[in-house]
């Protein structure tokens, strides 16, 4: 009702509140209304796009009329998917936003995004934070120094559960990206391949909650050597890990790109296993948000998500990786030589060992939040003693990797996504259904679980 | 005399720098590397045969191509992560500087009441023994905690640093003021605030200005450190991002920087307290 109606008449309802615009009886009205307003001028621009002439146009509608003109069109262009894109496109409640990043090559598609224009695409204005070690990012993150942050990716399942830091709820939006680290040993160790023969050894890890943990003590296990009793693993930033590993203070590490390929650069190190050789398509570093964060800016995430997820996939593509380098490149990202870059970016490497190897899929970026290696990583932390007592592997994993909202996110965008949110995977040859959590732990010999 | 002295001794101070740098000379000569795989054309290159690698013991002709190259342009900014040497500088100096006054703030009027107070002295003792010797990148971690902020966390680093020489020192010169001048205050029946600055103050000056100058030495050392923790900006963050980029060369240049600026830092001190100096 309006403010002027008669509140006397009987046939007028006081309790109605009317919408924002006052036009419509109510808010839900009000939306669909504003729903289709944004839906005419998605398809004026489309026809508009299509037919310069708006001759042309007039005649093509007359001639088979708007119904089957409709159909037509929406085959040739995604009408639904643009209309939706449109109405998310709502005004951002934070334009300005803060966003750190730990200088390895997993963090590409968070900083290209700022040098090659997808923050500010999406109306975003970034600063990017060079930050010095996960341990700041984690504290960063939770301090609201940063709105966003580059993570790995067992960090938001940690940070949320209370391991290692007070519990504060972190999404996933997408993950950063895939393989891209790799088992790197000391030049002494040249004739010492076989893993099994590696006890008494000391490797280097960036962190506790991290990928590489996991995949050094899966790989550690699966050769038959205890990660917590036949080595040592010790926590080190992987520049302190190619240092070390010159000064013979650790054998070896399991550490993210560009510092394997920098340790066979310096000649100190050589690769001796792809992580994508102990499980392809493993997820490597997440992007990462406060839960407080997407509940408060749902426009501002769903930008911030668009701008990740575009840059994520331009990363993906080969034919792209020399313009990313020269974007990553300098002091204000990565800091790092380009030749080493190169190597790791395009999969053509010298390995240390004197041959020139070729991985295409060395470094991959796919931003799709998978649940189920959410699940891995819950039954590994599990299987070291990170994690005690019963686990709902799949209520946490639901709750912290965003991949529902991801997949609708992906799909207005164009993008494809996966229909499902978990999948199976085989790593080193062992099946891990993620259905069957608990089954896939007792399974271990090596386990503290 | 005198003068011939100090001659010799700046000629001594030139023979050493030119015997060190002589040294490190010597130890950066270039290697014959052995080529690891001489056919293989491809692999060496990938290896960056040929190539200058930044990370090696840099020779002295590098560093100070380093040197000119930075000092020649010391305050560009090419976004939040690249600045110049003397913008990170001056965001280390800043933060000491805060922490630095906010310690003197309380150190000094705290070190005047333990100093004339003996029993605020035996009562406050025990746990001036006890935080003392705590290493201030200790409280690193409370600090960011509790404060939540990297950056006012550093300044509180630097400020839980710096009390502690300001602190005993003040309350030392305070104390140690002659008990003839005090004889004298009381003859004269001034008044407590009046003794406080015109008898106190002025004689325990030196030592006063002593425990900045040891504050401030410790301030300096701690920012660095301070700064490679949390990162950000600062003179600690470029040794922390030169040495993720495995650069010996840029850290050489800002190991350097730090030692010059602490050595100004130091003759500032050195003047104030000639300045407040005074023979009996």
């Amino acid at each position: 009702m309006s403010a002027f109606d008669d509140p006397f008449d009987p046939k007028v309802k006081l309790a109605s509140q009317g919408c924002s615009c006052g036009r419509h009886s109510n808010q839900t009205e009000h939306q669909l209304d504003e729903d289709a307003r944004i839906g005419r001028v998605v398809e004026t621009t489309v026809m508009r796009a299509l037919f310069p002439h708006d001759e042309t146009r007039r005649n093509f509608i007359r001639a088979v009329g708007a119904s089957t003109a409709f159909a037509a069109i929406s085959t040739l262009f995604p009408m639904a998917a643009a209309k939706a894109l449109a109405a998310d496109r709502a005004p951002l409640e934070k334009p300005d936003l803060k966003i750190g990043f730990v200088p390895i090559t997993c963090a590409t598609p968070i900083i290209m995004a700022g040098p090659m224009g997808f923050y500010s695409r999406e109306g975003l204005n970034v600063s990017l934070l060079k930050t010095a070690g996960w341990a700041v990012v984690r504290d960063k993150v939770m301090n609201k120094e940063y709105d966003a942050s580059h993570m790995l990716s067992p960090m938001p399942l940690a940070i949320s559960l209370g391991l290692g830091s007070q519990a504060q709820p972190i999404d996933v939006a997408a993950i950063e990206n895939i393989n891209g680290q790799a088992i790197t040993m000391h030049v002494k160790h040249k004739n010492n391949l076989d893993p099994k023969q590696w006890k008494g050894l000391k490797f280097g890890i960036p962190f506790d909650y991290s990928i590489h943990n996991f995949l050094l003590r899966y790989f550690l296990a699966e050769n038959g050597i205890d990660p917590d009793k036949d080595v040592e693993l010790r926590i080190m930033a992987p520049p302190d890990m190619v240092a070390n590993l010159r000064a013979g203070n650790i054998d070896g590490f399991l550490g993210p790109e560009p510092f394997n390929q920098r340790a066979v650069y310096e000649e100190v190190g050589f690769i001796h296993t792809l992580s994508r050789d102990i499980w392809d398509g493993h997820p490597c570093c997440a992007f990462g948000v406060s839960h407080e964060f997407t509940k408060a800016y749902p426009n501002t995430f769903a930008a911030l998500f668009r701008a990740i997820a575009s840059a994520t996939e331009y990363a993906h593509k080969p034919e792209n990786r020399d313009d990313i380098i020269k974007a990553i490149a300098p002091a204000n990202y990565l800091n790092q030589p380009i030749p080493v870059l190169e190597q790791v970016m395009t999969g053509h490497f010298a390995d240390g060992l004197g041959k020139v190897r070729n991985v295409p899929d060395r470094v991959d970026f796919d931003p799709f939040p998978w649940q189920s290696m959410a699940v891995w990583m819950l039954t590994q932390m599990k299987r070291w003693g990170y994690l005690k007592g019963d686990v709902n592997y799949k209520q946490i994993a639901e709750q912290v990797f965003l991949a529902t909202d991801a997949r609708k996110r992906m799909k207005e965008m164009g993008l494809s996504a996966p229909a499902s949110n978990y999948s199976k995977y085989t790593i080193m040859g062992k099946e891990f259904d993620p259905a069957k959590p608990e089954q896939y732990l007792k399974s271990f010999k090596i386990s503290r679980a | 005399m005198s003068k011939s002295l100090t001659f010799r001794a700046y000629l001594l101070s030139a023979l050493i720098f030119g015997v060190m740098l002589m040294g490190w000379y010597l130890a950066t000569l270039p290697q014959k590397t052995v080529a690891v795989s001489q056919a293989d054309a491809e692999y060496a290159a990938l290896m960056g045969g040929g190539a200058v690698k930044k990370s090696g013991m840099p020779t002295p002709l590098e560093v100070g191509h380093t040197f000119r190259e930075k000092l020649a342009d010391p305050f560009y900014d090419h976004g939040p992560n690249d600045k110049g040497i003397g913008i990170q500088l001056g965001y280390s100096l800043t933060r000491v500087l805060a922490g630095f006054a906010l310690a003197a703030l309380v150190a000094i009027p705290l070190g005047f009441v333990v100093g004339m107070s003996p029993i605020m002295h035996r009562a406050l003792d025990p746990y001036i023994q006890i935080l003392k010797p705590i290493s201030p990148l200790a409280w690193m971690p409370l600090a960011l905690y509790t404060i939540k902020d990297s950056s006012a966390s550093a300044i509180f680093v630097i400020f839980i640093c710096s009390l502690w020489p300001m602190l005993i020192n003040t309350a030392y010169g305070v104390a140690a003021v002659k008990r003839d001048w005090l004889n004298v205050a009381k003859t004269l029946e001034v008044s407590p605030l009046r003794k406080a600055f015109l008898v106190i103050l002025p004689a325990a000056a030196p030592t006063i200005l002593t425990g900045m100058r040891i504050s401030m030495g410790i301030a300096w050392l701690v920012i660095v450190a301070a700064e490679m923790l949390v990162g950000g900006t600062g003179i600690g963050y470029f040794v922390w991002n030169e040495w993720n980029n495995l650069s010996l060369t840029n850290v050489i240049f800002a190991v350097l920087m730090i030692g010059i600026v602490g050595m100004m830092l130091d003759m500032v001190f050195g003047w104030l307290s000639r300045l407040v100096a005074y023979n009996d």
